[in-house]
């Protein structure tokens, strides 16, 4: 599309107001996590190291890192295996129901995140703490993992839409047995999908709170609870600003890493 | 392993299986309890759940008005956020996909996905933050202050990236050919776009509208942290769950999202919107 001078420099304007509105908060709170000022006076009027100290001495951050991380791993080990199942049943056989499956897969991230809490708390209060299980990490996992089977889904989907079936036909015709044909030939053409999609997979079990919040059992504290719990007591503020400015900085290794493993184009769907 | 490959239905049952029994016995179970569940009662006294059928309930939430109001309130936030994220995202995904270099365009799409990954609760923590009285942003234009304003403002801010994604994905398969047909049959820019761009971009901008809109409907935290006294249908939800300790009329309220969802999905599923998730 031939644009106009004056289209272009209006895009271009644009754009950088969008990344500005992106950023701007972000900035805040790295810089906030800086200031010298226990209310947060703005503008700063000294700088300060002592609450990045604070922040690593305080215990209950730390347990909640170690309980997000331990949530995060169980949850993606579990979308990995049902995500690349449902996308080999999708994507190689035609059967009755295959748009249902697909439908059923993207559910859990389509309702409201409030809504698959209840239902997965509700279900666990009335089946399954009655059989002597109770709510515990256990729980989160379960939780997490309904929705970040679909992260795994898409991404094995979209692999092996592209690449077809041809290279393991060869390697069937000339006599390798189906284990040996998923080791040489599936399994490393899919495993880049599979590193971007369980990447997704525990970012996004990383960042939940809502579904968290319900299926905790009790003492049970991930890092967003953790956060959200201390949001609203002044006192912690510090420290609060640090684990946030800290996630901010964390945030950019899953990016860089996907665009590592998977080209410039993973990563571009959360879903 | 050779019984399996010569029989694909066994197979695919077995690959299956495993899955769908998570889905649907595991979720959609769940799901199935908590809609029964919102036609059970609670006792007054004892606070045990009754486990009889009863439309208290559902009386309950189309009779009150406050119910009525919340919802509309929900689906006006989650209107508008939809609307500033499309109005946000569609320049921004344009300049991307098609004006910036090649080389700029990587960049951009990371600048883009980065903030993706910064925590939810960081994020509406650093709106908190920008939005307080005598906060930064207080001193320089003036801010709206906690309430209603400034959930729009931050949950639009939350899922803009989710919008701009599907939108410069789909942009990115419009091939630059068919800009230059158009402009060659003599229609200019803004012509080229209605007629040209944004038909084909629909299903991406249903696909982004979904994220938006679910997310946007079912949030309680953002509107705890910078909505001030605003409620919502989440805030709704999560007190009758907590503090009134009311499954059922949780289960019951909770019903309205899932009601508008379905829906919403029905509706935008034919324009192909559910392929670009």
């Amino acid at each position: 599309m031939t644009l106009s001078p004056s289209a272009r420099w209006a895009l271009r304007a644009v754009m950088a107001l969008g990344l500005f509105f992106i950023y701007v908060p972000l900035l805040l709170v790295l810089v906030n996590s800086f200031n010298g000022d226990r209310t947060f006076g703005w503008p700063p009027h000294d700088f300060t190291t002592r609450w990045w100290t604070a922040a690593w001495n305080n215990g209950g951050a730390r347990d909640a890192l170690w309980t997000s991380v331990k949530a995060g791993l169980g949850a993606t080990a579990i979308a990995l295996v049902l995500g690349t199942m449902i996308a080999f049943a999708v994507q190689r056989y035609k059967f009755f129901g295959r748009d249902t499956v697909s439908l059923l897969v993207v559910l859990p991230i389509a309702l409201p995140g409030i809504v698959t809490g209840i239902a997965l708390d509700s279900a666990w209060r009335s089946v399954i703490a009655p059989l002597g299980l109770g709510k515990g990490l256990f729980s989160v996992v379960v939780g997490h993992a309904t929705f970040c089977v679909v992260t795994v889904y898409n991404n094995v989907l979209a692999r092996l839409r592209r690449s077809g079936v041809s290279f393991e036909e060869a390697s069937a015709d000339l006599g390798a047995s189906p284990g040996q044909t998923f080791r040489y030939i599936t399994f490393p053409m899919i495993r880049s999908a599979l590193l971007a999609g369980g990447l997704l997979a525990f970012a996004l079990s990383f960042d939940e709170i809502i579904v968290t919040t319900f299926t905790a059992g009790p003492g049970i504290q991930t890092l967003p609870i953790w956060i959200f719990n201390n949001l609203f007591r002044p006192n912690q503020a510090p420290v609060v600003n640090v684990v946030a400015a800290v996630l901010i900085v964390l945030s950019v290794l899953p990016v860089w890493l996907a665009q590592r493993v998977a080209g410039p184009e993973a990563g571009a769907s959360r879903t | 392993m050779s019984f399996l490959h010569r029989h694909p239905r066994l197979r695919l049952a077995a690959l299956l299986s495993a899955p769908m029994l998570w889905l649907v016995v595991a979720y959609l179970g769940a799901l199935a309890v908590l809609l029964v569940s919102a036609f059970w009662a609670v006792n007054g006294f004892t606070g045990e759940v009754v486990r009889e059928f009863t439309l208290q309930n559902f009386r309950t939430i189309v009779t009150e008005e406050v119910y009525r109001n919340v919802t509309l309130r929900s689906l006006g936030v989650a209107v508008a956020v939809t609307v500033i994220c499309v109005l946000l995202a569609l320049p921004m995904a344009f300049y991307m996909a098609k004006v910036a270099s090649p080389r700029a365009r990587g960049w951009l799409v990371i600048a883009i996905l980065t903030p993706l990954w910064a925590s939810y609760l960081v994020k509406a923590y650093a709106w908190r933050v920008l939005l307080a009285n005598d906060g930064p942003l207080d001193s320089l234009i003036g801010t709206p202050g906690y309430g209603l304003v400034a959930v729009v403002i931050v949950l639009s801010y939350l899922w803009l990236p989710y919008m701009i994604l599907p939108i410069y994905a789909g942009l990115e398969r419009l091939p630059d050919s068919m800009l230059e047909a158009s402009a060659d049959l003599g229609a200019r820019a803004g012509r080229t776009f209605r007629g040209v761009v944004l038909p084909i971009l629909v299903p991406s901008i249903f696909a982004g509208s979904i994220f938006t809109f679910s997310l946007s409907l079912g949030d309680y935290i953002t509107v705890q942290i910078v909505g001030g006294k605003t409620q919502l249908i989440g805030n709704l939800v999560y007190a009758n769950v907590g503090a009134a300790n009311n499954l059922p009329f949780a289960a019951a309220i909770a019903c309205i999202p899932v009601l508008i969802m379905v829906i919403y999905l029905t509706a935008v599923r034919r324009s192909g919107a559910l392929e670009e998730l």
